[in-house]
């Protein structure tokens, strides 16, 4: 007994001056990037894809760039309010919320596919629902998930987009039961299950999902895809330039906009990314006020 | 005497524990228990598939080391300042007011409130485990001291000082069992550090969330067989000479996680700006409009957040309960030598062992994956994590009896004999759990059963941190208020230590789970 306690204290020990060391190692000095991003799907993905881009960030900015995955879209929110990060992928309601929040901040760049985005509803086979135009009265009484709470196309604009058609009434009005996933991979995964009947989803998580192999159609398919409107984007705090020199922002937004290798723009499932800016996402700011979820 | 005594008295055990069944079966009959997965058999069968074969590789040193360290400091930390609380806990009403409201208050919400002005560092983590903590502690020792049989002090010279007495006499005495005491809590700060990482600490629990969302249950089982041997192997490194290292080790390795950005500057806009009600925000405090507004936003959030939250924070807890007294009751001869015998027992308690080390907050959200959402999973793992606590208390109880030499054995020992002479155990440890449950209840909400929780995290993430202050202040008044009625019950029914006992010594649960006799180890002593 004894013997293993001196191992492991032994080892407590040699980790306690080891590892600072280690991990002190990829700080170097001098002021670092640091950016998040909404978690809207599978992590692993979100590890990999935004590695990439913390790599390729630093290359070109000659200054350290960090990727620090959160667990929640508020807590990629707070950590851009509070100033933990400098720079946030974020979807569009999330991004109206922090640049409110935020005075100065930016939307600088987003994707090609972001100008115009739409959401998917997905249904279990075991519905028997088939693909329409518009949202069909079928689909009332039926068990149904959201992704986050304030996710752009995995709750906001859906949920205007029902409300239209269902007269005004909520959904919880409408479906026997509304649940919000967390994002969007798992609210494929839900769907699929049977654990709900219908669910809304971004259509880049959908078909980078259906390429990784992980959506099966036999037991699950789209039947309705929404009108247009403005998502994701690259937002920037107003204060980096008084931090990493003047100029600074404008950089980051052409490096972004730079971006052609397959390799960084495929696990985001976007072509390319185009420049963008405050007013384009005056649109999706009206709906998030009309829902209540911004003052 | 007050009436709720005389009246409570009149009814005994049995009326209580009719009374309680009863509040119980009438929540389950508003509650919504249904299974809504439409097959809930084969996500249920790749989960326990995954559990059988589990993916070593997955395992994560460093999230380990990270969960060890936010588990040493968060306790250490919380343990020292409750032990300065305790000194002060008799004396004044405004301490033990403080600790009352710290450990009403979840571990969780308290993370999520940090996560507002640290960000996700490390002092959010530790933190958030120290400040509720140190209130559980401060009421712990206090009750330590009170109950302590010093005859140290007895023999104390005339004018000898109380800090002299206390550190000379006192303290030798209980030395012991804070150690013990403070060992049993390391083990609820692992888990409530696992816990932590389901909203992105960097414990063992970011990676299970990951693995879980991800549906790679092999992985999954990898990372919760690493905390279980965390968790299993705590009398082997947590002994009283380990302790420097112990805490120096975890300050080191703390990551620096996400910086927080300037904390004092956050702490300003949270306390001036965030947490302030709307209507008043930047509003002229002087006039009438203001206030009548706030008033009517207070109102709102009573009405439409609160009153249904509570509700089904209460239904569930109810159930919960009901469930977990039914559990223990039926589990804890596995844990009994006359029982369950030499060979079963062991078998026994390393089950549930290890149903006590898993967090009911996973096991909810691992259910909720397969059974659909409902009050159902939460139910299950709130009366499967306490009912395990329970029933683990009750068996060694059971130990601790005296029978006749021709004492019956099987049904008609459970029956005639060894539940009667339990019951009033049972009863005050059901009584002690029914709080923490309240609260773990009113937790869930965040996985989606619309107990307050839900409203917490739906005020969160509109950012409007008035609202969950609000919410979250709602919750320790219930908490509270269920806090004090299982006292007062406790102490009509005669089962709180120190009155006059009429079913055998107990003491309180967290006191006999501390007592250095036996154990909360796993090396079968």
């Amino acid at each position: 007994m004894r013997t293993v306690a001196a191992v492991l204290l032994a080892g407590t020990m040699l980790a306690g001056v080891a590892l600072p060391g280690a991990r002190a190692a990829d700080a170097a000095p001098g002021p670092t990037l640091v950016f998040t991003a909404i978690p809207d799907g599978d992590e692993t993905r979100l590890v990999e894809r935004f590695g990439k881009v913390a790599a390729y960030l630093q290359a070109r900015l000659g200054v350290p760039v960090r990727y620090v995955p959160v667990k929640s879209y508020p807590a990629a929110v707070t950590s851009f309010v509070n100033g933990g990060v400098q720079l946030a992928w974020f979807g569009g309601v999330t991004g109206v919320q922090a640049r409110a929040k935020v005075p100065g901040s930016r939307a600088i760049a987003q994707g090609a596919e972001d100008t115009a985005f739409r959401s998917l509803m997905i249904a279990n086979r075991g519905t028997g629902l088939e693909p329409a135009p518009d949202l069909q009265p079928a689909i009332a009484g039926r068990t149904f998930t959201f992704g986050a709470r304030t996710s752009t196309s995995g709750r906001v604009m859906p949920e205007y987009e029902l409300r239209k058609a269902f007269g005004g009434r909520a959904p919880e009005q409408v479906f026997a039961r509304v649940g919000f996933s967390g994002d969007h991979s798992r609210t494929i995964q839900l769907v699929q299950s049977g654990a709900y009947d219908l669910g809304v989803v971004d259509p880049s998580v959908w078909d980078l999902d259906r390429k990784a192999g992980r959506v099966d159609p036999s037991k699950v398919s789209v039947i309705w895809r929404s009108p247009p409107f403005p998502d994701y984007q690259w937002t920037m705090r107003g204060d980096v330039d008084a931090t990493f020199g003047p100029g600074f922002t404008r950089k980051v937004a052409d490096t972004l906009v730079g971006i052609d290798d397959p390799a960084i723009l495929a696990p985001f499932g976007r072509s390319r990314f185009v420049p963008a800016d405050n007013a384009e996402y005056a649109p999706v700011e009206v709906v998030a006020k009309a829902a209540g979820l911004l003052d | 005497m007050t009436g709720l005594d005389r009246a409570v008295r009149r009814i005994g055990f049995t009326g209580v524990s009719l009374a309680i069944l009863a509040l119980g079966i009438a929540a389950a009959a508003v509650g919504d228990f249904a299974v809504t997965a439409s097959h809930p058999g084969p996500e249920l069968l790749r989960m326990l598939h995954g559990l059988l074969t589990p993916d070593l590789r997955a395992v994560n040193l460093w999230a380990l080391v990270d969960t060890l360290a936010f588990a040493v400091l968060g306790v250490g930390l919380g343990c020292a300042s409750g032990f300065v609380l305790a000194l002060g806990f008799p004396h004044l009403a405004a301490i033990r007011a403080l600790c009352a409201g710290l450990r009403s208050v979840h571990e969780l919400f308290w993370a999520l409130l940090l996560m507002q002005v640290l960000g996700l560092g490390p002092a959010t983590g530790v933190l958030a485990i120290a400040l509720p903590y140190a209130g559980i502690f401060a009421k712990v020792f206090a009750e330590m001291i009170e109950e302590a049989d010093r005859p140290a002090l007895r023999v104390l010279p005339p004018g000898t000082g109380a800090v002299s007495a206390f550190f000379y006499a006192g303290l030798p005495d209980l030395i012991d069992q804070f150690g013990h005491y403070t060992l049993y809590r390391l083990e609820c700060g692992l888990r409530s550090t696992l816990v932590l990482g389901f909203i992105g600490l960097p414990t063992v629990g970011f990676e299970l969330d990951a693995a879980f969302k991800a549906g790679a249950f092999p992985q999954a089982a990898a990372l919760l067989f690493s905390f279980y041997a965390l968790v299993a192997s705590r009398h082997v490194w947590a002994r009283p000479w380990t302790v420097p290292f112990l805490v120096v080790g975890a300050a080191l390795v703390l990551p620096a996680g996400l910086p927080g950005g300037d904390a004092w500057q956050n702490l300003v806009r949270f306390a001036t700006r965030d947490v302030v009600p709307a209507p008043l925000r930047g509003a002229d405090l002087l006039s009438g409009a203001p206030w009548a507004a706030a008033f009517g936003w207070l109102g709102d959030i009573l009405r439409h957040q609160v009153l249904p939250g509570a509700l089904a924070t209460l239904v569930l807890s109810q159930v919960a309960l009901c469930t977990m007294a039914a559990l223990a009751l039926a589990l804890f001869p596995l844990v009994s030598r006359r029982f369950a015998g030499p060979v079963g027992r062991p078998l026994g308690r390393a089950l549930l062992v290890v149903v006590r080390s898993t967090p009911d907050y996973l096991l909810a959200y691992v259910l909720l994956q397969a059974l659909g959402p409902s009050m159902l999973p939460a139910v299950i793992a709130l009366a499967l994590h306490n009912g395990a606590v329970l029933a683990y208390l009750l068996g060694r109880q059971a130990d601790a009896l005296a029978y006749r030499a021709d004492a019956p054995r099987g049904a008609n020992l459970y029956f005639y004999e060894t539940l009667p002479r339990l019951y009033g155990q049972f009863l005050a440890y059901a009584l002690y759990r029914w709080d923490v449950i309240l609260r773990e209840s009113a937790i869930f909400g965040i996985l989606g059963v619309a107990t307050l929780g839900f409203y917490v995290d739906g005020a969160i993430a509109e950012l409007r941190l008035d609202v969950a202050a609000v919410l979250v202040l709602a919750t320790a008044a219930l908490s509270l208020g269920v806090d004090a009625l299982s006292r007062a019950l406790r102490r009509a029914l005669r089962v709180e230590p120190g009155a006059r006992r009429r079913g055998g010594a107990t003491s309180p649960p967290h006191l006999e789970l501390a007592s250095g006799r036996q154990g909360m180890t796993y090396d079968g002593t």
